[in-house]
């Protein structure tokens, strides 16, 4: 059963494609709307290949471990010398993993964007672009070569464009999405450069290949080879970083993502959230063979993913727009992944990945309740004690805050656990940022929870009179997610605390990924059981004060804050305003770049037209010139001849009788006249 | 003396014939005349061709000529006057003109080869030409026959295209 | 005595009257008949000569090609008469003079 839905793994992402074709083509009939038709289709085309991958999965863990990496081959592509690409799909741990996550959340959320859109009048359009975007997402990640997989982060990076837009005739909505598409194609420019250098520089050793499977031996050519002063290998990671910097909302390009919020709630659930964003772990997860081989990108990429977790955090504490918090949460968290992917702890950053899929979806689509129920409000300062109104929401959101503040036994506990460990046997000041980040995390996100369903009702008399729990098609997924949510850490109990319990192998997760990723060489010393013992309960520690601290300062004593930001109005300003990188941005590339465009406008003005309005002067000139000669000599040539010819043809016309009879006397004559001349 | 032979004879009732029926042609006030006249003509040159001993030419003459083109003639005159006109449909115009001119040139022409000027073969016996026209149409005069065939076919869609009634 | 003359007699005579009646019809096919004595008087001439030059073919062919030449020229033209017909209602040349300058 499991090798039958296994043999049918390419049905995975044509599902989505042909859902995205059929409800495509019935947004574009502008027929009669449907919504029993659209959604069915669109559920059928997301889910079949869940069960699918759910197949797939069970007949990947039969295989004994070293076999669990199959290459299916759909049809050839590209075959241009050296660079063979096809279509092919690479089924290894870590893309059954990616694909499980994107296949049962993208279920759940296309479930429960049945309920969020009912009142939707462009449902197949959402649907469309929702299917597309796990067809694009799944070849992201099934793809077996480089092209593919850059097809697939074009594709979500376009659907991410089109669903941020969804509601485009708000120009501000619009506006996002363009921003979004703008900044990613600096990270895909970067990327696509990164990979064009790493296939270039094999082809010259004679390993060109762009498949993964392939590239894990070739790269290994490429030890030693140097770029300038730098060695070459990092300097593809770097490229390919910066890549996915701009897909995954990294510093600096990560001023998109909470722009993105513009987009439907389900979306940013989906994308913004749980799948997209990730797709730069993934892709390093994917190349870990390569990274491995530069301590130095690595290095760069643990500061980066660190630094943004503790700078998103830190935005998170004054933002009231309930999705923008989430989108500054999101931001963090995926921070912390790249710091876990810096720090070669590659287990440990799939490990979040997986868990903070679960409750960031969950959370995501809590708020999406929560604004839903609240008629479109988005500003926490106008909610508070909803948890009466909305019970399930407020149940699920709350176990979900728990996991991503990283209390034990829920999934975050785990995940940041483990990158925090890492991180610590890394290098001390990591660490130390990452705690700090955890703490921040703690006390923001109990902070929007309290405003939102704690405290006194600040809800406007008529969102009150529509407020109500959300429908079962929305209620469900949530459900699921929370206790995802809840018990998804089990997955990778740290092998420590398994050890404690007296379990071998507890960490799931990390023995199921291993034949997917190579480490570096050198191991990094580890500390001892103690040492790690000592920073879990540290780190819980931290967490659990977070959330008290959060949860009493917006509840019992919420003049501290207040009287803090006004004591800092400074700091509190700076803050708000996201330390005014979107401004920094504005001032120094949007606006250059405009400036830019208009000098060149002026000097396309003045100069070129200058050139060009002269070039045309002076011909007018010469033509007035030429024309005056023409009118009088060639004209008067022309005419003349022409007088002349009028006049033969006046004497000449006399001839032609149009009589046969007079032509042929005269052509008798002729003959006559030169017979008479020869011989007479 | 030459002996009168009846090859001479014959050829001088064909001359005549041929001549005579010519001027018929020529001269005769009603086209359906002239028609009629033709056939004589014809008839007297085909007879000349057997005297020139070249009786496919001669049998062609007859076909083609009298049984092809002549009764295209009287078609032609047929479906292009009416029966009552037939007395005023072949008027002569500047024949006052056209006599001397034309008399001056046939003396002319026939001054320019007044004497023995020609190189004569000796007589060969009659032999029948079928097979040598044969032959060589379908050896070194081959191009040429396949060239007039097209012509024909040329002549033949030239003439259904020039009388089709336009389609309005 | 029959010789080569008396034939080049008889063909220049029956030129001249195709060439008379040419150049005096007025009437289209009037001109068309002269047209035929003019070329029975080229075809015969070709064959008397080929005859008395001892040539068994070259004239016989000449003729034959002339011969259907004839016939094309005389269905074109005749068509091109009864098309005139149709056009002025008469095929008298002296009319159809919409050729005069």
């Amino acid at each position: 059963m499991a090798e039958k839905l296994f043999s049918l793994i390419y049905l995975v992402p044509l599902l989505p494609l042909l859902g995205a074709f059929v409800n495509g083509a019935y947004a574009f009939s502008g027929a009669k709307l449907v919504r029993p038709f659209v959604h069915t289709i669109a559920l059928a085309a997301i889910f079949i290949p869940f069960l699918i991958t759910v197949g797939a999965f069970l007949h990947v863990t039969s295989l004994p471990e070293e076999s669990r990496q199959v290459v299916v081959t759909f049809f050839p592509w590209l075959d241009v010398g050296s660079f063979k690409a096809n279509v092919e799909f690479l089924i290894d741990p870590l893309s059954l993993t990616l694909m499980l996550v994107i296949t049962g959340i993208g279920s759940l959320i296309h479930l429960y964007s049945v309920g969020y859109m009912s009142h939707e009048p462009s449902y197949a359009r959402y649907f469309t672009y929702l299917n597309l975007f796990c067809f694009a997402m799944l070849i992201l990640v099934m793809g077996s070569n480089v092209p593919m997989m850059f097809i697939g982060w074009e594709g979500v990076g376009l659907c991410s464009y089109l669903l941020i837009g969804f509601w485009f005739t708000d120009s501000a909505k619009a506006a996002a999405g363009m921003k979004a598409f703008v900044v990613n194609r600096v990270g895909d420019f970067a990327f696509i450069v990164g990979f064009l250098l790493l296939y270039w520089t094999l082809q010259s050793k004679g390993h060109a290949t762009v498949q993964f499977v392939e590239l894990r031996n070739a790269v290994t050519h490429l030890d030693g080879v140097m770029l300038g002063s730098f060695s070459l290998v990092t300097i593809v990671c770097v490229l390919m970083f910066i890549g996915a910097t701009g897909k995954s909302a990294q510093i600096p390009l990560y001023v998109w993502l909470p722009d993105a919020m513009a987009g439907p709630t389900p979306v940013s659930a989906l994308i913004h959230a749980a799948t997209m964003v990730t797709a730069g772990v993934y892709m390093i997860g994917r190349m870990s063979y390569l990274f491995s081989m530069s301590p130095a990108a690595l290095n760069i990429i643990a500061t980066v993913g660190f630094v943004t977790a503790l700078f998103a955090a830190i935005i998170g504490f004054t933002q009231n727009d309930i999705k923008k918090v989430l989108a500054y949460s999101t931001v963090s968290q995926l921070g912390y992944m790249f710091g876990a992917m810096g720090v070669a702890a590659y287990t440990a950053g799939v490990f979040h990945l997986l868990t903070h899929a679960f409750f960031k979806a969950c959370l995501f689509l809590g708020s999406g309740s929560v604004i839903h129920a609240m008629s479109g409000e988005q500003d926490i300062q106008k909610m508070g004690a909803l948890r009466k109104h909305l019970p399930i929401t407020h149940a699920t959101f709350f176990l979900s805050t728990l996991a991503i503040a990283g209390i034990f036994p829920f999934s975050g506990f785990f995940s940041k656990d483990e990158i925090l460990w890492h991180a610590f046997n890394h290098s001390k000041l990591l660490w130390l940022i990452g705690v700090t980040a955890a703490a921040g995390t703690a006390v923001y996100m109990l902070r929007m929870v309290t405003l939102t369903f704690y405290g006194e009702s600040r809800v406007s008399e008529e969102a009150m009179h529509h407020l109500h729990e959300s429908p079962l098609s929305m209620t469900i997924p949530l459900m699921v997610l929370a206790f995802l949510a809840v018990f998804g850490g089990f997955l990778g109990v740290p092998e420590s605390l398994g050890h404690f319990f007296g379990l071998h192998e507890s960490n799931l997760l990390e023995h199921w990924l291993e034949p997917s990723l190579v480490f570096p060489k050198e191991a990094l010393p580890m500390a001892s059981h103690a040492t790690e013992y000592f920073l879990m309960v540290f780190s819980l520690g931290i967490a659990i004060s977070g959330c008290l601290i959060g949860f009493v300062l917006y509840t019992k004593r919420k003049d501290i804050p207040e009287s803090l930001a006004q004591k800092y109005p400074k700091v509190y300003e700076f803050i708000y305003n996201k330390y005014y990188v979107d401004e920094f941005y504005k001032a120094v590339f949007v606006n250059n770049l405009l400036r830019l465009n208009d000098f060149l406008a002026l000097f396309d003005q003045k100069v070129i037209d200058g050139i060009v309005n002269g070039t045309a002067y002076v011909t007018k000139i010469v033509a007035y010139v030429s024309g005056w000669v023409d009118r009088t000599f060639v004209d008067g040539l022309v005419n003349l001849t022409a007088s002349v010819t009028s006049f033969g043809g006046i004497i000449a016309r006399r001839f032609q009788t149009g009589r046969i009879q007079t032509y042929l006397y005269l052509a008798l004559g002729a003959i006559l006249v030169i017979v008479f001349y020869r011989f007479g | 003396m030459p002996m009168i032979e009846l090859k001479d004879i014959a050829f001088i009732i064909l001359a005549l014939i041929t001549l005579g029926s010519a001027g018929g042609v020529a001269f005769s006030k009603k086209i359906i005349y002239s028609g009629f006249s033709l056939l004589g003509s014809l008839f007297g040159v085909a007879g000349l061709y057997i005297l020139l001993s070249n009786d496919f030419i001669a049998a062609t003459q007859l076909l083609i000529y009298v049984g092809g083109v002549l009764i295209l003639i009287l078609f032609a005159i047929m479906l292009t006057s009416k029966i009552g006109d037939i007395a005023v449909t072949n008027k002569s115009i500047n024949w006052k003109v056209a006599i001397p001119i034309i008399a001056g040139l046939a003396c002319f022409l026939i001054s320019s080869f007044s004497g023995d000027i020609w190189k004569v073969a000796d007589k060969t016996p009659y032999q029948s030409s079928v097979s040598f026209i044969g032959n060589a149409l379908l050896k070194e005069f081959l191009l040429p026959f396949e060239v007039i065939s097209i012509v024909l076919l040329c002549a033949l869609i030239g003439s259904i295209v020039i009388l089709k009634r336009e389609v309005k | 005595m029959i010789s080569i003359n008396s034939y080049l007699f008889v063909t220049v005579l029956l030129f001249c009257l195709g060439l008379y009646n040419v150049i005096t019809r007025s009437n289209a096919v009037g001109i068309l008949m002269g047209v035929e004595l003019i070329l029975n008087a080229a075809s015969l001439n070709m064959v008397a000569f080929a005859h008395f030059n001892g040539n068994l073919v070259g004239g016989g062919i000449f003729a034959l090609f002339l011969i259907v030449l004839a016939a094309a020229e005389a269905a074109v033209a005749l068509a091109i008469v009864v098309s005139i017909y149709r056009q002025f209602g008469t095929i008298d040349v002296e009319e159809a003079t919409n050729l005069k300058g």
